[in-house]
């Protein structure tokens, strides 16, 4: 359903991605790993766009951009319509109560009635666990309370794929679970997603599919299993070492 | 020697009393029906001026900003005193007319919006890139984004220095006595010149000022309590 071909990027003289290529079928969770400064997170954001590939074509479905050539903002909002987005820092929109936060995109973006996304908006709370705070301002609410909204407010849109950039980076140890919990129980539920994490227990238990990167290439790509207990190139071993400690 | 002569002197001080009593009415209704609504207009179309003037200077494209570049330029490098002469005085010699009202609420529109668009630049500026990229993942465009989620934050971060600004703005209406506006000022000006009693009359219109100014103030705390309901203290 994902199809990335050749994708580079570039930021200023510096090479970010170096030519990636990746099929992702529907309903996979791939867990992106990788040292800092890999490309990983540069990569996701290629996915919805908000970082413009140097040249490179991905499709989700049956739209497609080749970015060789230039694009109108109203097909770059259209393909980014199909993806939902959970930012490290969670980025809800801070004048807006949780239950404002889920229901902008579908009120203002998709132009449906309100009457009709409360509802949608007050179970997809309910679901990440936060049917009791609707009328909380994202400052009155934790770290990892924040960050299940910001999963909430994605969702809202319907989106056929779900990007997570280090969801759980900025949060306090004890929040984590909370936050990993409704990634798994949207795992489960079939939705397709990409995954930057340092979680490697998320990788193990919940993607179908590991993949490292390093230096703006995929270095190696496999079951979690096989990755992580026997994976095959050096630098691989060396990053899992280096973070296993 | 003054204060000792009035005090020395009851027909003295009672003149005083009856002058200031006479003059506030007609100062007040200088102020209610001149100074606030020209400071009232001239602040709404200079701050829809100063938001399409801020929009233009964070654009990508060139000409808008060099447009605004260029009105910002021309308005903060003159006095406000010379621009409204030019409006009032200087325009006629090409054949424009403008009456003294409307040629003091252009004047004073173009100065708020040359201003204030510096503060309302900054404020959108100082809204986190996070925030422009959170609409953009749910898909809105550039103008849905402003309006919705980058405007609303920016007002909030604006109104301490936009209040300032407005302040500023009721005391600068003075200015327009020079081009014949009958606001507050002017009028103590009249009365004075037919009482001689400068002192009285310009602490008077003073006052007055200060007045109007506090209970702006007010009103400033009041927005900002109500704006701050989102964010920690």
């Amino acid at each position: 359903m994902i199809s990335v071909k050749g994708l580079y990027k570039q930021f200023d003289k510096l090479e970010v991605l170096k030519g990636l290529d990746l099929e992702i079928e529907r309903g996979k969770v791939i867990v992106l790993i990788g040292p800092s400064g890999s490309g990983k997170t540069t990569f996701l954001r290629c996915l919805n766009v908000l970082e413009t590939p140097t040249k490179g074509v991905i499709s989700i479905d049956d739209e497609t951009l080749d970015f060789s050539n230039p694009i109108s903002n109203k097909r770059v909002a259209s393909f980014r319509r199909q993806t939902g987005m959970v930012f490290q820092s969670y980025n809800l929109f801070p004048h807006m109560t949780a239950l404002e936060n889920v229901m902008e995109g579908p009120v203002t973006v998709k132009k449906e009635s309100k009457d009709v996304v409360r509802q949608r908006a007050e179970a997809l709370l309910n679901k990440v666990g936060l049917g009791d705070k609707l009328d909380y301002y994202p400052f009155q609410l934790s770290g990892g309370q924040q960050q299940r909204v910001g999963i909430a407010r994605a969702l809202a849109m319907d989106p056929k794929v779900m990007l997570f950039d280090e969801p759980t980076s900025a949060l306090d140890p004890e929040l984590v679970g909370e936050v990993l919990k409704v990634m798994k129980d949207l795992a489960n539920e079939g939705m397709t997603m990409v995954v930057v994490t340092h979680e490697m227990r998320f990788a193990k238990e919940a993607a179908d599919e590991v993949l490292f990167l390093d230096q703006g290439v995929i270095v190696e790509r496999g079951k979690p299993e096989q990755i992580f207990s026997n994976p095959k190139e050096a630098r691989t071993k060396q990053f899992l070492s280096l973070i296993e400690k | 020697m003054y204060l000792n002569s009035i005090f020395a002197d009851p027909v003295k001080l009672e003149r005083l009393i009856s002058i200031a009593e006479s003059s506030l009415l007609p100062l007040l209704k200088g102020a209610l029906f001149y100074t606030l609504p020209l400071a009232i207009i001239s602040f709404i179309i200079g701050i829809i001026l100063a938001v399409l003037t801020a929009l233009a200077r964070i654009s990508s494209l060139k000409i808008l900003k060099g447009i605004a570049r260029f009105y910002v330029s021309a308005i903060r490098g003159t006095p406000l005193l010379v621009q409204l002469y030019i409006l009032f005085y200087g325009l006629p010699n090409l054949g424009i007319m403008i009456d003294p009202f409307p040629a003091a609420v252009i004047g004073f529109s173009l100065s708020v919006g040359a201003y204030s668009s510096e503060i309302i630049r900054a404020a959108i500026l100082s809204i986190p890139k996070g925030q422009w990229e959170a609409g953009s993942s749910i898909g809105m465009t550039y103008s849905q984004n402003l309006k919705r989620i980058i405007l609303p934050q920016a007002t909030r971060v604006s109104i301490p220095p936009l209040s300032n600004s407005f302040i500023g703005l009721v005391k600068d209406t003075s200015l327009a006595s020079t081009i014949l506006v009958t606001e507050m000022f002017r009028k103590a000006q009249e009365i004075v010149a037919t009482t001689y009693e400068v002192l009285l009359l310009y602490t008077e219109a003073a006052l007055i000022y200060w007045v109007i100014c506090f209970i702006l103030s007010i009103i400033q705390q009041r927005i900002e309590v109500r704006l701050d309901r989102y964010v920690t203290r």
